[in-house]
């Protein structure tokens, strides 16, 4: 009986998830609400972790529960520490859910919510939450080893070399496209800047709190430390309105460059409890609560989608960025489908506190079903907008002009009608001085979310409230990765010194420090800085270029992987990573590719190099700007250079990797798994709730 | 009625002790747990401010932060 019944759930719940999304494929005719895409994400994604993900338990993995995980071996109750699988699940998804997934549907949203919408839901079952599921499995097996150190024995020594070069790489470009987004989000708006501004101060209190008053209450520091940034939101609105106040805040898009470089450098070598923890403790209660918010204002408010399935900009000439559907929709979405610095979380510290190999299947596929659904979410937000709003915030002044009138001409010509005065006085709802030209995405998605908010509570006298609370919440936890980023950053970099020159090395080293966080800020500043003078925007070449170095990042996770399921002798599975992987690195490869060598200025770097040196020689370009534009050039050989670099390593990786796969496949003895010892479990029914009270 | 009710505070308690798991307020008390499971690690366990530094060195040397 039970068993009928449950086929019968699972037909419904399957039959529902392909109407809604045939709904969302072929309705053409009126415009689609947003019930939808959230019944179409939900029940796909409830089959495929009912389905697929357990037949990856079961087939591929083995995952077994008598099987002593590295937090019951090696438990220390600092490092390895067994932990609950609900509480697991909340961390790696704390830990996971980042910037990434809220900007990219937002940027993607200029092809329409077609193509963003089929990637996020495909790409994240069958690849974002593979990737991270099998990461995580692998990494239990050998005592919570890093990606780069599993890629050493299990590929090669420079598999594992280019491992760790490929997350540095990432990790500068990330953070330079990150800290663009908040500088764009917060140029010339007071009212933003304070509220931010104020977020240092309110960390500085809570981190003496709990160093030196009440050491390490989190809960009730977080508390107090939520509740005065919601003061700070508030009050952000009297310096908005205060001459003299909200000229000390308004800052050019250069200056809020400097500042954040100044800060990135400054939190990176405070020490850790001062600034740095207190803010993540923060930022990440305010960012989980946000999202949750989203979703349930999106589920009351249940807003109708203004943009089409597919617009005009999917002939690769987009405002927001440059190149078709193939292959920068896949490279735009990054995180909420596949995300490769994801592999990095699920082999650190999660694999280190899972209790029982069986929890693997939640916390590493359910997690990215959730991050995925946030990305979702992030689509429907944007997509709720009027297009003409949509482009008018996204576009930079370079495509579609610095005025209002300007911006309305060019956006109506492309069919999406905008008065001028309508995002005039948008922007003054939201109490911002300009809307236009304010690519990135966060701001767009702010606007959006602030619809919906305000749609379910307090209607449109708190609409500015809102929009500034979601711009806080989006700059905040932006600024904690930046932190975090830059230190992580910091000691890989003393970490290679230190090979060259001992002194360097250790992070007692106090000019070591000092030295390496230079070179890590200097590094990520550099971009940002590019970002800030380029005239299309910053977010046209910057985003692009972190898209391809994360999704790189994941096609070495899967070619980790993939090597390690033959080695297993699952040969006759190996679909399950090898797709995905060839799959990312198709797209990785054009893209690249793309990017490099265009023979659209747009597009390509060299052929925007390549004009912008022809307005020189024809005198097009003179007197003083001759030097701007000589610099534009290097900046565009420059990220041309680094996107060779980048898909050579990859390509490196997988040559080696395929030639390891025929040693395997041809070879006449077994594969060595690097695995640790098959220890059975000691403790009994550890499956339950809160296993630590009383259980041994 | 009755029934509902401890339901309810049984939920309520879940989701604090949750709350306090996840943000990593309970974190020493896990600790000072392991330790007691694992006498013969020769060192006294450290105090709960010592505990609190030395969680923080360890959880921001390595990727804890995601994009």
């Amino acid at each position: 009986m039970k068993r009928i019944f449950e086929i019968i759930l699972w037909g419904v719940i399957a039959l529902a998830g392909a109407g809604a999304l045939a709904a969302i494929a072929f309705e053409r005719r009126e415009p689609l609400n947003a019930v939808w895409f959230i019944v179409a994400a939900l029940c796909t994604f409830l089959v495929s972790y009912r389905f697929y993900s357990a037949f990856l338990a079961a087939k591929i993995f083995a995952l077994d529960n008598t099987r002593a995980t590295p937090a019951e071996r090696l438990e220390d109750g600092r490092d390895f520490v067994p932990t609950n699988k609900w509480v697991l699940l909340g961390h790696h998804f704390a830990a996971i859910a980042g910037p990434g997934p809220l900007v990219g549907p937002t940027l993607a949203a200029q092809f329409g919510y077609l193509p963003g919408t089929l990637w996020l839901i495909v790409g994240a079952a069958l690849g974002g939450c593979v990737q991270d599921f099998t990461i995580l499995f692998c990494s239990i097996r050998r005592d919570g080893k890093s990606l780069g150190q599993i890629a050493r024995e299990e590929v090669s020594k420079r598999g594992g070399s280019i491992a760790l070069l490929a997350v540095l790489a990432i990790m500068v470009i990330l953070l330079a496209v990150i800290a663009l987004v908040v500088v764009k989000a917060l140029r010339e708006s007071p009212w933003g800047t304070f509220t931010l501004a104020m977020t240092i101060p309110i960390a500085l209190l809570m981190g003496i709190y709990l160093r030196f008053v009440r050491p390490g209450r989190v809960l009730e520091a977080s508390i107090g430390g939520v509740a005065l940034v919601a003061l700070a939101v508030i009050a952000g609105q009297w310096v908005n309105g205060s001459p003299s106040w909200s000229r000390v805040f308004t800052l050019s898009a250069p200056a809020l460059a400097i500042a954040i470089i100044v800060y990135g450098f400054a939190a990176s070598t405070l020490p850790v409890w001062l600034l740095l923890a207190p803010r993540d403790y923060l930022s990440a209660f305010i960012k989980v609560a946000a999202i949750f918010a989203l979703a349930a204002g999106v589920l009351v408010v249940r807003p109708t989608l203004a943009m089409p399935a597919l617009t005009r900009f999917t002939d690769g000439n987009g405002p927001v960025f440059a190149g078709k559907i193939f292959p920068f929709c896949f490279i735009t979405i990054a995180c909420g489908a596949v995300s490769g610095f994801h592999a990095l979380i699920a082999s650190g510290t999660t694999p280190k506190m899972i209790l029982r190999e069986g929890h693997a299947r939640i916390v590493g596929y359910g997690s990215m079903l959730m991050e995925s659904f946030v990305g979702v979410m992030a689509m429907i937000a944007a997509c709720a907008l009027q297009p003409g709003v949509y482009f008018a915030i996204n576009s930079p002044a370079g495509i579609v002009g610095k005025t209002a009138d300007a911006a309305a001409k060019t956006i109506s010509s492309w069919g999406f009608a905008l008065d001028p005065q309508t995002i005039t006085s948008l922007a003054q709802r939201v109490g911002e001085r300009t809307l236009l030209d304010r690519t990135g995405g966060a701001p767009s998605l702010a606007v959006g979310m602030a619809q919906i908010f305000s749609g379910t509570i307090g209607g449109e006298h708190l609409l500015s409230i809102w929009y500034h609370f979601a711009i806080m919440f989006e700059a905040l936890f932006i600024l904690t990765t930046l932190d975090a980023g830059t230190r992580v950053g910091r000691f890989m970099v003393q970490d290679l010194a230190g090979h060259a020159w001992k002194p360097l090395g250790g992070s007692r080293s106090i000019s070591g420090t000092l030295l390496a966080s230079a070179a890590i800020v200097g590094a990520w500043g550099y971009f940002l800085w590019q970002g800030v003078q380029d005239p299309l925007g910053g977010i046209n070449s910057l985003w692009p270029l972190f898209g391809i170095a994360n999704q790189l990042l994941a096609a070495v996770a899967l070619v980790v992987a993939t090597t390690i399921l033959l080695k297993m002798g699952r040969a006759r599975f190996i679909w399950v990573t090898l797709v995905p992987m060839v799959w990312l690195v198709v797209v990785t490869m054009t893209a690249s590719y793309q990017k490099i060598f265009s023979a659209s200025p747009r597009l390509g770097f060299l052929a925007q190099a390549n004009q912008l040196a022809g307005q020189i020689s024809s005198g097009a370009t003179a007197g003083a700007a001759i030097a701007d534009t000589r610099r534009l050039i290097f900046n565009n050989r420059l990220d041309a250079a680094v996107t060779a670099v980048l898909a050579s390593m990859v390509l490196v990786l997988v040559v080696e990797a395929i030639g390891e796969w025929i040693r395997i496949l041809r070879g006449p003895t077994l594969p060595v798994l690097h695995e640790s010892p098959n220890v059975r479990t000691r403790w009994v029914g550890a499956n339950s709730v809160w296993p630590q009270e009383g259980e041994q | 009625m009755r029934k509902v009710q401890s339901k309810a505070t049984s939920l309520l308690r879940g989701g604090w002790v949750w709350l306090r798991q996840v943000s990593g307020d309970a974190a020493y008390e896990n600790y000072l747990r392991a330790a007691a499971r694992h006498p013969d690690s020769g060192s006294p366990p450290l105090s709960r401010a010592e505990f609190y530094l030395d969680s923080l060195h360890r959880r921001y040397s390595t990727v804890s932060r995601c994009c």
